[in-house]
């Protein structure tokens, strides 16, 4: 067999679908059935999700690291705020495609700043347009609301059909039709041929560029991309909360995504699904037993995790879990096999 | 290697399945015969001070007069927003689907009362705000009634005072958010309106603002007096700036609603800050004997001063403890808030009352100095403005 069929198999492998990558997305659909009094977190964990699988797009697979990632977000999260407000694109689907290119153009326009650095300087930079977002939404307080958040929003069906309820199960189904819609797409493009250049450029930029992968142009397509769903989680956020505050640009929020990764693992897709899963949920567990000092507790469990190590933690803690899975879906049930996820 | 990692993959799995069925496990227990009441507060981040108040007033109240009313157990659920609008949102519209309270309450800031409004209209349920000082908040809904204050009640009194006590020149440096243009309009329109001028005018972001370059423009301007409106909680920082700068030895006076001097940090700002004049609805140093129990029963439960905050939140309970004695228990939302309308009763700050028209508090505003008194900082009140209604209302 030639190195080329190979890799071309290996490939092709990992890019079946698996019965557990089926079997979760039952579960999430039965989820929305399962717990109807639990909607709001559950969208919100499916937001935070669809962030985070944006983050990985471009940390898991390009080896881009961000600590601004919330300034596509909350782009996003304005610009489906503001034409809901202002009745410019009333129906949600279409303001949230409107409002994910918004997110993308300035994605676009970013990327070319953060292919000039490495690790470091990209950290700095992806940080200061964050910031620099969050003080010119504050800044236009005519425009956005300030710190007073954009208020008044009210948004119009779906489809001209559905319309957004208060206990936010339109949402929910919502959300996660987006969610899924775009995992297709995420997972179409990581297993193409241009997303397998992205990870070898992750691996080694220089041999990369030897062997005749266009390095910037990869890169500024994946950042780009990456922005549109950041975009595109943020206008969610915004159309189901009919909310918009400064917050949606904290550097908190970009921080929180990082620990998402790190808890879900990065390179497969999944790694932010899963990670937004169990943030959300230690998160929703801590401030339930201690509003006060949830915060020390989550903390904790952060430094616990990167001391002991996520894959050895799990190892333990779920080694029966791990005995079942292994029985019913036997060894094909490994997604993908992320290269450098340690 | 390659062994270890299928493994953790899998493990991965296995955590998301798991955490999922942890859902089923939060869902919280029914009680039958238990009034809840959703307290939304900020307990952390910059405003926490507020709502650490807010709840210790609460469970104060509730060890003072127990915790059963018209036969029914109250239950309280904090929940912490951190002050962040989509936060309270979420929270409010937990309490309200999940855990069925009877009551929302608490909201440190402007933003989340307003942002859990329309909320409390669809379920038709009570939203006691009990921090928040923004006029147009009981405007929101039919179902928000407030026993904070709001700014115009504090803002216009100041602003009269000021002109009839030879101070006629003010720069002013409000926080740049709802309260704080509230409370810069109705200043500014009294001020001016008795013949007062204004030379100098700044916003100061809300979040972790930085008052120096600010107050050195102050300075510059050489006013009488600058009136200041910092959210509860930042005062601290805001007088340590002001005597770094030099302001006080300059003559420039500190005027403003009470919130720049507020109790929780008053004793700790130093001496720069003696002789500053707020007008506010409550000092711990009011002298009625209901005043002086609550401070005593405050300090020794929790070790420091209340302030206007645990007053606001002592305030709220009570009238939620009134609203269902007068319903006999009946939650209904309806007649809970029809039962608090007209409400009166003594408060550890004086005489309060709901005014029946706007849901709104109807409360004194006093004329307050900062005093030292036993060698602790107290805002000593001087005069008194009765029964002081909401002027900042849009609907007339």
């Amino acid at each position: 067999m030639s190195a080329a069929s190979d890799v071309g198999f290996h490939a092709q492998r990992q890019a079946r679908w698996h019965y557990g990558e089926i079997a979760f997305w039952l579960i999430v659909l039965a989820c929305g059935f399962a717990f109807p009094s639990r909607y709001l977190i559950m969208t919100d964990i499916l937001r935070l999700a669809l962030f985070a699988m944006s983050l990985d797009l471009i940390l898991g697979y390009a080896g881009i690291v961000s600590l601004g990632h919330a300034a596509f977000f909350g782009v996003g999260a304005y610009a489906a705020g503001l034409l809901a407000l202002h009745g410019i694109v009333k129906e949600p689907v279409l303001a949230l495609i409107v409002a994910g290119l918004a997110a993308m153009v300035l994605g676009f326009a970013t990327s070319f700043l953060v292919i000039r650095g490495v690790d470091l300087t990209r950290l700095m930079v992806t940080l200061g347009i964050a910031l620099l977002l969050e003080a010119l939404a504050e800044r236009f307080s005519n425009i956005t609301g300030g710190t007073d958040g954009l208020q008044g929003i009210e948004m119009q069906p779906i489809f001209g059909e559905i319309p957004f309820d208060m206990f936010g199960k339109a949402g929910f189904f919502y959300s996660l039709a987006v969610l899924f819609l775009l995992f297709l797409f995420a997972r179409r493009v990581v297993h193409s041929p241009f997303g397998l250049s992205l990870r070898a450029i992750k691996n080694n930029p220089l041999r990369a560029a030897a062997i005749g992968i266009p390095v910037n142009r990869r890169l500024i397509a994946i950042y780009t991309l990456a922005a549109f769903y950041a975009g595109i989680a943020g206008a969610l956020f915004t159309q189901t909360t009919a909310i918009a505050s400064l917050d949606v640009f904290s550097m908190e929020r970009s921080a929180d995504l990082m620990l998402v990764l790190v808890m879900g693992g990065t390179g497969y897709l999944y790694g932010g699904l899963i990670g937004a899963v169990i943030f959300r949920m230690l998160q929703e567990l801590f401030s339930t037993i201690t509003p006060q000092y949830w915060q020390f507790w989550i903390g904790l469990v952060l430094v616990v995790i990167v001391l002991v190590g996520r894959q050895r933690l799990h190892r333990w803690v779920l080694y029966v879990p791990n005995l079942i899975i292994r029985r019913i879906a036997g060894r094909k049930a490994i997604v993908a096999v992320p290269e450098s996820d340690s | 290697m390659f062994e270890r990692k299928q493994l953790s993959h899998k493990a991965t799995w296995a955590a998301a399945v798991a955490a999922i069925a942890g859902l089923a496990g939060l869902a919280p227990a029914k009680a039958q015969d238990s009034v809840k009441i959703g307290l939304i507060l900020p307990m952390t981040g910059g405003q926490a001070s507020t709502g650490k108040q807010i709840e210790n007033a609460i469970k104060l109240y509730m060890q003072q007069k127990g915790d059963t009313v018209a036969g029914k157990k109250i239950e309280i659920i904090v929940k912490d927003d951190a002050a962040i609008p989509d936060k309270t949102k979420t929270a409010a519209q937990e309490l309200i689907v999940n855990d069925k309270v009877n009551f929302i309450a608490g909201f440190g800031v402007t933003p989340a009362a307003l942002a859990a409004a329309p909320l409390a209209t669809q379920a038709k349920i009570p939203e006691v705000v009990m921090a928040a000082g923004t006029s147009i908040i009981t405007e929101r809904s039919p179902y928000i009634v407030r026993t904070s204050f709001t700014l115009a009640q504090s803002s216009t009194i100041i602003g009269d005072w000021a002109v009839k006590n030879g101070i006629k020149k003010v720069a002013t440096l409000t926080s740049d958010y709802a309260p704080g243009n509230d409370a810069l309009n109705f200043f500014k329109q009294h001020f001016t309106a008795g013949g007062g001028e204004v030379v100098e005018e700044v916003k100061v972001p809300l979040q972790n603002p930085d008052f120096a370059p600010f107050l050195q423009r102050m300075k510059d301007a050489k006013p009488d007096a600058i009136f200041v409106f910092v959210p509860a909680g930042q005062g601290g920082n805001f007088m340590k700036q002001y005597a770094e700068r030099g302001l006080d030895k300059a003559g420039i006076k500190v005027i403003g609603p009470g919130d720049v001097t507020d109790d929780d940090l008053l004793n700790n700002m130093g001496d720069a800050v003696l002789g500053t004049v707020t007008a506010h609805l409550y000092s711990a140093a009011h002298p009625s004997q209901m005043n002086k129990d609550f401070v005593a029963a405050y300090k020794k439960a929790f070790g420091n001063r209340p302030g206007f905050m645990a007053v606001g939140g002592y305030d709220g309970i009570h009238l939620i403890y009134e609203a269902l004695k007068k319903t006999g228990g009946d939650t209904n939302g309806d007649k809970l808030i029809e039962a608090m309308k007209g409400q009166k009763w003594e408060s550890p700050r004086g005489p309060i009352s709901i005014d029946p028209e706007t849901r709104d508090i109807v409360q004194n505003i006093y004329i307050r100095k900062v005093e030292k008194v036993d060698g602790e900082l107290y805002n000593v009140e001087f005069a008194t403005f009765e029964a002081v209604k909401d002027l900042g209302k849009t609907k007339k």
